[in-house]
């Protein structure tokens, strides 16, 4: 090995943007080495996007395929919208994780791994008929093949470790070298392990030692190629104080910001453990200071039925599932709608049909949302855009549950509640209040009486003196709250539900593009958390001269009362979704307008080049 | 407190009574709204939750607040009522269908979690509201619309599941013996945790008379035992029979002291806090045993809803948590 004397900091080439890819055995700590990637990389002042993709199985057979964890980042001096489309830069840390991830990488992209597990064994596992690091296969790539598990146990030699534990070092020593080569520091990841091992100071002393070799062995030794580092400035981001957050947190946070707009002492979450959900039920479970109470329910129809019973009780009932367990709660939310109790639904959502994909992403839940119930069950359906956006989602999705005295379901999905990014903390002060109101007045009082300009019946909570009354899931009369089985009151009743809703749409904000004019040849109609590859994709056709503009829908149901409007301003209306054509198939119905679909099911997110072919066919198809 | 104590008359709604003439559920609304009275409920904090079925209807007619739900859900309903305001007097109305069917996913839950509730399960081994089909409480042979030939299934003894899911306390009571009825729903109120109380019901119209074995009024002393804390287990005609592990067994028998060597000691006394005991209790049946009736266990212990809630009070009392320390909480950097 040639040393380099000379430190390559005068030399680095600067970048605007780099993505990386971290992937390994489900045992090799991708996604801590990616997530602390992602806190110094934010500390360094990127801006950023993260993507985990983890595999369904706990503890995969060593070395093979379907155990294969990865952690993606995108991160840059530039507005950061996706976790990227090509990767920059792969971390293989076993001939599996190479296998099933190399094709993601960009010609000419870096491909780091571990020459000593491309044991004959490890290969055959991986499915490898030659080794891929003599047969060419790594031909078109800026390889860099080091013996990572000779280097990581000379680093921790002295730490007094098992072979097998310090092989769990390698994690760190290939952070240590990435550090190093997109210039990062590493002192939070220090005080991190630090902390984290705190019980067992050896091990905290040997992946530190290995962080560090990584990080020295970037700095000393002249790598192959000439590859000497990359500068990535930093973003110019709006001033204030940052923090990274999934998209899970800040749906929590949200929820209890909701609450206290809300001007309501208790948050009742009942929740049944489900990929990609169960988050949401830790992060809260970790909040009874903010008055919010976890409730693991015994399954997801119970679930349902304690935060429906919490409400009917006068607190805010909030529960969350993934499209299996919405399925479940479907009676139950049928029964919110018919009491019109406030109610909060979360679906993280993932590839389905039945138990599909756990860990991959689709939003193929849109018209069980919609449509999921028996009868005419009409009740409010909004989405979160990006990690970040889901605070101001959760809290209107308590603003329209107590105002208009209805389910809301909060549509989200499993990219979105795993996904950072960086987030400007908002000035809560400013969170516009909603106080409710529950009834405490006798006069003229039945349980159906209705606000006459939100339709919302009263809330009247058990423990109210001379408001007894009895509810339930039969029809009631509009006039008493009575069951009734007059054939007009069912009439009247249904028509009284589905106007409720739609009359959301007088109390939401008016449609805006994301991107472009109010008018043009395209309109690119998303929702959820298509929202950074479809602007990415619209402003890059935009830059072309392309008369294309972006619009990504929050309320889904009532549409925003413009919606039609604006739409009709452009020739051609796309609606990419990663379902069969969902979207598309409500804007048909409602505006009659002939949206083509765009659809992608693959469990990963639209690639950002995949949009701008796309727009690009649409305006040459019209040309 | 100086609002005037209310009578059962009270208790009762506006609502019209939709039940078929001579059904149990009538006796079983006197007795509920009767023991309301005896407790000095008031009307704004008690709750009646139910599920689906002609039970279920139970609600309407109680002027209390009342939920009437969806089929099987009630005890997941009310626990949800728990967490919001423990303090509200919450009792669940369910069918054998409702409970232990549909829902017996949720009663098993609601019972090892011990939320405070009273439950009362109204059991006419049928199922009413859909017409009569078999139930899973229906006797084996039981032949319904849907089971033409008999039934086949085994049938379940609601007191055997609820103390094997860990309830802290289970009472039985016959719709129409309105004092016992009465006696045990208040000791169901009376106990801190949840409380199942199987009702014997009869529904006249798909399966009537079939708890006669043991509550017509000819058989009743020698077809039941009206257990009591304390007291000894005997039951008959002058009570002359009582009740005995069978030596060198783990089961009960029958014995009548005076006879064949049995003394007075030899008979049992009820402990409704030994759970072993009331395990053999629960199982008797006629024409072998008489049906136990009365609080056959009650052994209280903390309640659910008391725990959870706790530690919520506890992280409270510790100041107005601040939403900006939340947000602020982890790493954070400043742009400037
Ligand atoms: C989800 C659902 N499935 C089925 C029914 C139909 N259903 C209503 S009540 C009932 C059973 C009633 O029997 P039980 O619970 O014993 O109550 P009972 O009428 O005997 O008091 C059934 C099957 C329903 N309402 N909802
Ligand atoms: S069907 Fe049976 S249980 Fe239902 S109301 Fe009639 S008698 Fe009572
Ligand atoms: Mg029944």
């Amino acid at each position: 090995m040639t040393m380099s004397a000379a430190g390559s900091e005068a030399v680095r080439e600067r970048q605007d943007s780099v993505v990386i890819r971290f992937a390994g055995d489900s045992g090799d700590g991708m996604q801590l080495t990616g997530s602390q990637f992602t806190v110094e990389s934010a500390l360094a002042g990127s801006d950023l996007s993260t993507f985990p993709d983890y595999p369904a199985e706990i503890r995969a057979p060593t070395g093979s395929t379907f155990g294969v964890s990865a952690f993606q980042i995108h991160f840059g001096s530039i507005d950061v919208l996706t976790a990227g489309d090509d990767l920059d830069v792969l971390i293989a840390m076993n001939p599996a994780a190479l296998i099933t991830n190399l094709r993601d990488v960009r010609i000419g992209g870096l491909v780091l791994v571990d020459s000593a597990v491309f044991t004959p064994r490890n290969l055959e596992k991986a499915g490898y008929s030659a080794n891929p690091l003599e047969d060419g296969t790594l031909v078109q790539y800026r390889s860099l093949v080091l013996d990572m598990t000779t280097l990581t146990q000379q680093a921790v030699a002295s730490c007094d470790l098992t072979s097998k534990e310090a092989l769990r070092c390698r994690n760190m020593w290939a952070l240590g070298l990435m550090l190093w080569m997109y210039d990062r520091d590493r002192s939070a990841t220090i005080e991190w392990l630090g902390k984290k091992f705190a019980k067992i100071p050896k091990i905290a002393d040997a992946n530190i030692a290995a962080l560090n070799a990584g990080h020295a062995y970037g700095e000393t030794v002249e790598l192959p190629g000439g590859l000497t580092g990359y500068a990535v400035g930093r973003a110019d981001l709006p001033p204030g104080t940052y923090r990274t957050v999934s998209g899970t947190e800040s749906l929590a946070w949200g929820l209890v910001a909701g609450l206290r707009a809300a001007g309501l002492d208790r948050l009742m979450f009942g929740s049944y453990p489900i990929t990609p959900a169960s988050p949401l039920l830790h992060v809260l479970a970790g909040l009874r200071r903010y008055g919010v109470v976890t409730f693991q329910a015994e399954d997801e129809i119970a679930a349902v039925c304690s935060a429906i019973g919490a409400s009917y009780a006068g607190a805010l009932g909030v529960t969350s599932s993934s499209g299996p367990g919405i399925a479940l709660k479907g009676e139950a939310i049928g029964l919110a709608v018919s009491t019109e109790l406030p109610l909060i639904v979360v679906n993280s959502q993932r590839a389905g049909p039945s138990t599909g994909l756990p860990t991959k992403t689709e939003q193929s839940d849109l018209f069980q949302a919609m449509y999921g119930r028996n009868g005419d069950a009409p009740l409010a359906v909004i989405a979160t855009a990006t990690p970040t956006d889901c605070f101001e989602v959760g809290i209107e999705a308590v603003r329209l549950a107590t105002k208009y005295m209805t389910p809301v379901m909060v549509l989200t999905d499993g990219y979105l509640a795993n996904a950072a990014e960086p987030w400007l903390l908002p000035d809560t002060d400013g969170i516009p209040e909603f106080p409710v109101t529950q009834r405490k007045d006798p006069e003229g009082f039945h349980p159906f009486v209705r606000d006459p300009e939100t339709l919302a019946r009263a809330w009247a909570v058990p423990g109210t003196p001379d408001l007894e009354h009895r509810i339930g899931g039969l029809e009631k009369s509009t006039s008493s709250g009575h069951i009734s089985y007059d054939p007009e009151n069912h009439q009247q009743m249904t028509n009284l539900r589905a106007g409720k809703i739609a009359g959301i749409a007088k109390d939401i904000p008016l449609q805006e593009t994301a991107l472009g004019e109010a008018t043009g040849d395209l309109a690119v109609v998303g929702w959820g958390s298509t929202f950074g590859p479809i602007f990415k994709a619209v402003a890059s056709a935009r830059e072309k001269g392309l008369r294309v503009s972006h619009v990504h829908l929050r309320y889904i149901n009532p549409f925003p009362q413009n919606l039609q409007e604006l739409l009709a301003g452009f020739s051609k209306i796309l609606v990419p979704e990663m379902n069969n054509g969902q979207l598309v198939s409500l804007l048909r119905s409602a505006f009659l307008f002939p949206a083509q679909g765009l659809s992608k099911v693959t469990g990963k997110p639209f690639k950002i080049s995949e949009l701008v072919a796309a727009i690009h066919a649409q305006l040459e198809d019209s040309a | 407190m100086t609002a005037p104590t209310l009578t059962a008359k009270d208790f009762t709604s506006d609502q019209e009574v939709r039940w078929c003439p001579g059904c149990g559920d009538y006796a079983i609304l006197k007795a509920v709204t009767k023991t309301l009275a005896g407790l000095g409920a008031s009307r704004e904090d008690t709750v009646f939750v139910s599920g689906i079925g002609c039970a279920s209807r139970f609600p309407y007619y109680v002027s209390t607040y009342g939920f009437h739900t969806i089929h099987g859900r009630a005890p997941a309903i009310a626990t949800g009522v728990k967490l919001a305001n423990p303090d509200l007097d919450v009792w669940v109305v369910m069918g054998d269908g409702d409970g232990l069917s549909i829902g017996g996913n949720h009663t098993l839950h609601v019972l090892r979690r011990n939320v405070d509730l009273q439950l009362l399960l109204f059991n006419n081994e049928i199922y009413g509201l859909t017409k009569g089909q078999a139930s899973p409480t229906s006797r084996l042979g039981t032949r319904s619309p849907s089971t033409p030939r008999g039934s086949v299934d085994a049938p379940l003894i609601p007191g055997a599941f609820a103390l094997g899911a860990g309830a802290r306390f289970f009472a039985r009571a016959v719709d129409i013996q309105q004092p016992q009825l009465v006696e045990v729903l208040t000791r169901a109120h009376q106990h801190r945790g949840a409380a199942l109380v199987e009702i014997f019901q009869n529904c006249v119209v798909f399966n009537d008379g079939a708890f006669h074995e043991f509550t017509e009024r000819r058989v009743i002393p020698d077809n039941q035992i009206y257990v009591e804390h304390g007291k000894p287990l005997r039951f008959g005609a002058n009570r002359t029979h009582g009740l005995r592990i069978r030596p060198g067994t783990l089961s009960l028998e029958v014995v009548t002291p005076g006879e064949e060597g049995v003394t007075d000691d030899d008979v049992l006394v009820h402990n409704e806090k030994d759970q072993a005991l009331a395990t053999l209790l629960v199982r008797m049946a006629p024409p072998v045993f008489p049906m136990a009736i009365g609080v056959i266990f009650d052994s209280p212990a903390p309640t659910y809803e008391h725990v959870v809630l706790d530690q919520v009070t506890e992280e409270l009392q510790a100041g107005k948590a601040d939403l900006d320390a939340l947000l602020a909480g982890g790493r954070t950097w400043t742009v400037l």
